[in-house]
């Protein structure tokens, strides 16, 4: 287990350069080697979505994607994206509507839900759901959490149509 | 300015002088890091020469330990100890966890690992101990443990037969405990009754799930006898007392500290073998030891759950009034009973609350809880009400069915009425206050339960099978020492907060009660806001750590609001009235021409701002040689609260389920669901709506999905998340949540728990929603998960 790779990813626009062993997952990296700390592992087989982050502009599983596959591309979390645009104001509504409660799986719930008002704006109440459907809650009945992103993308639809 | 909010949305009238939070839709403020991924939860914390710990678990459901060869694993990169439970005995003392009240309980001592026999799949064995997580698990791989099966127990029906293997020979069989409760009078009210329906219920072994897995660091430091510990845990002063007396170590010198915690729902309320093996191997080592359980030992590991099977009956006249409820309740728990909350509470729970809604004299009961070689079974979300919801308000339904009457109208003419209380039902709980009859008619409004009727109608004549199912539900929250310290176990019913001005006029209150995203911070800063008279951004609330807050008992039973709650409030007016003592020392009044408003003492008839808090604080803290001769400021203090007029205060509630079931695919589609509860005095609205709908789709997971299924040599055959299903968006409905405020009097603030009756009344709910809809093609369904195979038997189409 010693052979190990220099990869070099910008993360958070910020160019970081480690050593990793090729086994090491995305998530895994992120959390021990870089310190961020806003990706979780819940489950580290692909099902619950709370290592959700964004690899070249594209949300993956951080337990399914290995950190030397994120060499020479850039990777997004949590902690780079709630400055401003569309997570900062997930992240307020969600507060507005309580749609987060033990916060474990917010990171990731937040960033499946900013790739859907990014990917999908016109989206109504039952394709939030769907699109949602890829990452676990178990503290919320969910219901919150479509609400506020339902409230965002009708904000952001009022902004598009004014 | 400075008149209290008009609070529009609740009719009763304010707890504080100038309420301006308590009762509003309050966003959690301490929420925000969670939402920037800036939580500590525990696998975040990396402490200096960490070590980590991985467990070799037993393979099998009971099995002799004959030798373990860890020669090749002690030599892997990294690796710094390998450990057996007799290794772990030397510092760690065994536990026997029974509860005196529970007459005639028994269990065995258990270690933090397996001595020389495992007993449940699952159970820890060895310790691998190495610099990395990753290591570790590189050196498990290498270990090789040799073992001899054992016959085991593991059926709940025949767990008492002779044939069956006794798992622990001392006890002299399987049967933990039993219980039998007769009212007089059954036989005979079961004679004159004109409808008797019978049925027999199963319900599923299922888990909590928390997203966060369990997980802990221990920190022992050898030069001061001292242990920290860092864990995702909802009662810290309980695990302090644990930790002290199995390691012989001085209770002040033990630390234990409660960050974020990713979910609790009473599976972080126990005290786990592995929690006691991660701290014997900091004390063997003399280094902090982290131990995260991954997502199999979670299901394997975590308590399980609710495996029972309730032969039911109700007796019921021709008018519809209920004369008797009778149930045989059997539960298959795990091995030993759980540390330190037994495994005989769930079952006892059940007894206890069968029939709770209703007005009955005559009540007869018989508990079995059994032992068997599975994962050890204990209190999770709900403890025994969703069983004994879904036992009663399925008879209930029964009955009205044969009957010919309407499933809403058997509970109107059966519920303990709103005037009645205090009442003593048939069981023998004592109920304060209930409003059953309002929530009723709340729903039949909310839902528009006509409209709804009608429509299942019509889409009937279609080939549509909707169905609407009811479950009335009562909900044990505020404890007092009843639940458990008058058993013997050190389990505190009061708590306490500790309110500070600070010198700039910011408001820090330390409460003993913790946060697991409950919202438990967020509702105890409107209370203490409103309670001292500040803006809302300067109040701090501090959980978590056994160092610094009051003595209490932590998060469990939904104490939380009406427990911790009354403590904040306490410790708040008292700190405004020594913030007024101080102002009047200072302004030489009278204190009773003196008030509170946001942050300022003011002038009581006029309100003119006469000191800041900033200035009281400037003055309290730093120049008290201008204060008069003989006066100190008390700007810290400490208030407690324990529930003592009854042993529990009950909650009550009733939800409505609308569905749709398909009779091709046996698949049930939920369409909307409806819940008005009563939690007595509501804090804030936005948390308590949701608290219940998680705790709905908990109760739904449980009904339609979730299940610990093994096979016949007591192999678990779905520990991951891919193969145990539990809810998600798209499969859950919008769920409907409106309130009755009916405060309980045994505190100034009136609020009573809101935790776990979601949880307790959707099971019933959405089984009588089923059995509503399949009622036409003659068909019912009786055992939890229910799912698509088991509807299809019951249509006969398997």
């Amino acid at each position: 287990m010693s052979i190990k790779k220099t990869i070099e990813v910008t993360i958070n626009n910020e160019r970081v350069v480690r050593e990793v062993e090729p086994r090491t997952h995305l998530v895994d990296f992120l959390r021990e080697q870089v310190g961020l700390k806003g990706a979780h592992l819940g489950c580290e087989h692909g099902v619950c979505g709370a290592c959700t982050v964004r690899l070249n502009g594209e949300i993956v599983r951080g337990c399914l994607t290995l950190a030397v596959q994120a060499d020479g591309g850039s990777v997004d979390t949590i902690e780079g994206l709630s400055r401003q645009g569309v997570l900062k104001d997930l992240q307020d509504s969600f507060l507005n509507h309580n749609a987060l409660q033990c916060g474990f799986c917010t990171p990731g719930m937040l960033m499946a839900a900013a790739d859907l008002v990014e990917h999908n704006p016109k989206a109504d109440r039952q394709q939030v759901r769907e699109a949602i459907a890829s990452n676990y809650c178990r503290c919320t009945g969910y219901h919150a959490i479509v609400d506020a992103i339902c409230s965002v993308l009708s904000k952001r639809n009022l902004e598009t149509v004014k | 300015m400075n008149k209290p909010r008009e609070l529009t949305e609740f009719g009763l009238p304010p707890v504080t002088e100038d309420q301006r939070y308590i009762g509003t839709r309050e966003p959690r403020h301490g929420a925000r890091r969670l939402a920037q991924g800036l939580g500590t939860y525990l696998d975040d914390i990396m402490l200096p020469r960490m070590a980590h710990v991985v467990f070799w678990r037993s393979p099998v459901a009971h099995a002799k330990i004959l030798k373990i060869h860890d020669s090749a694993a002690r030599k892997m990169p990294g690796v710094i100890g390998v450990f057996n439970g007799h290794d772990l005995k030397k510092v760690c003392k065994p536990w026997v966890a029974v509860l005196g009240h529970l007459a005639g309980m028994k269990s065995a001592p258990q270690h933090p690992m397996a001595l020389d026999r495992a007993c449940w799949q699952g159970e820890p064995v060895v310790a691998v101990v190495a610099e990395s997580r990753a290591q570790a698990e590189d050196a498990l791989q290498v270990l090789e443990v040799e073992w001899e099966d054992l016959p085991a127990a593991l059926n709940m029906e025949t767990a008492l037969d002779p044939k069956t293997p006794v798992i622990h020979p001392e006890l002299g069989d399987n049967l933990c405990f039993t219980r039998q409760l007769d009212t007089g009078g059954v036989d005979e009210a079961f004679a004159k009754a004109h409808v008797v329906a019978e049925e027999t219920f199963h319900f599923g072994r299922h888990t909590g799930v928390t997203l966060e897995p369990r997980c802990q660091i221990a920190d022992y430091n050898p030069a001061e006898h001292k242990l920290t510990v860092y864990h995702a845990q909802q009662a810290p002063h309980m695990m302090q007392d644990l930790y002290s007396r199995q390691f012989d170590i001085p209770e002040s010198s033990i630390r234990v500290i409660c960050k974020d915690v990713g979910g609790s729902f009473g599976i972080k309320v126990h005290a786990y073998p592995d929690d006691f093996a991660t701290v014997a191997l900091s004390i063997l080592l003399c280094r902090p030891v982290k131990f995260v359980a991954d997502r199999l030992e979670s299901f394997s590991s975590d308590i399980h759950a609710r495996e029972h099977r309730v032969k039911g009956k109700i007796a019921v006249s021709k008018e519809g009034e209920i004369l008797a409820f009778e149930i045989d309740d059997l539960t298959g728990i795990g091995p030993y009973s759980m540390f330190p909350r037994t495994s005989a509470i769930e079952g006892n729970q059940v007894v206890n609350i069968t029939g709770g809604p209703y007005k009955h004299k005559q009540y007869r009961a018989n508990l079995k809880v059994v032992f068997l070689n599975k994962t050890p079974t204990c209190q999770y979300r709900g403890v025994g009400h969703p069983i004994a919801c879904a036992v009663t308000e399925g008879l209930v339904d029964k009955a009205a069915r044969m009957l010919n009457m309407d499933p809403l109208e058997i509970r109107r003419r059966n519920v303990i009425p709103d005037d009645a209380y205090p009442y003593t039902a048939a069981s023998g709980i004592k109920l304060e206050i209930l409003s059953h009859e309002e929530c009723i008619r709340k729903l039949e409004k909310f839902a528009d339960y006509q409209a709804l009727r009608a429509e299942q109608a019509a889409l009937r004549k279609q080939g549509i099978y909707r169905g609407i199912g009811i479950s009335t539900v009562i909900e044990l929250t505020n404890p007092s020492a009843a639940f458990y310290g008058v058993g013997g176990a050190r389990i505190a019913s009061q708590d306490g907060a500790t309110a500070r001005l600070d010198p700039k006029g910011g408001v820090t209150v330390m409460v003993s009660v913790g946060e697991q995203g409950q919202g438990a911070e967020g509702i105890y800063a409107q209370i203490a806001a409103d309670a001292v008279g500040v803006s809302i951004d300067q109040v701090k609330i501090f959980t978590g750590d056994t160092d610094v807050t009051p003595y209490g008992g932590g998060t469990w039973a939904s104490r939380g609001a009406g427990i911790g709650g009354e403590a904040v409030l306490r410790a708040g007016q008292a700190l405004r009235e020594n913030i007024l003592k101080l102002a009047s020392a200072m302004l030489s009044r009278d204190i009773a021409t003196l008030t509170v408003r946001e942050g300022n003492v003011v002038d009581s008839q006029t309100e003119e701002v006469l000191l800041d808090f900033a200035e009281l604080g400037r003055v309290g803290y730093f120049r008290s040689d201008t204060l008069p001769a003989g006066f100190t400021p008390e700007l810290t203090v400490t208030r407690h609260y324990v529930q003592r007029d009854y042993p529990f205060i009950w909650t009550n509630g009733v939800q409505l389920s609308y569905v749709e079931v398909d009779p091709e695919t046996g698949l049930v589609k939920l369409l909307k669901h409806w819940a008005v509860e009563d939690c007595g005095r509501v804090i804030n609205p936005m948390l308590v709506d949701e608290q219940m709908r998680g705790a709905i789709v908990q109760g739904i997971g449980g009904a339609l999905y979730e299940e610990c299924l093994y096979d016949e040599n007591g192999q678990l055959q779905n520990g991951s998340m891919a193969d145990y299903l539990v809810p998600m968006a798209y499969e859950m409905p919008d769920i409907e949540v409106s309130h009755v405020e009916t405060p309980t009097r045994t505190s100034l603030l009136g609020a009573k728990g809101a935790g776990e009756a979601g949880t307790a009344g959707a099971p019933g709910a959405i089984m009588n929603a089923i059995n509503d809809a399949l009622a036409p093609l003659n068909a019912s369904v009786a055992s939890q998960p229910f799912t698509p195979e088991k509807i299809l038997k019951a249509l006969g189409r398997v």
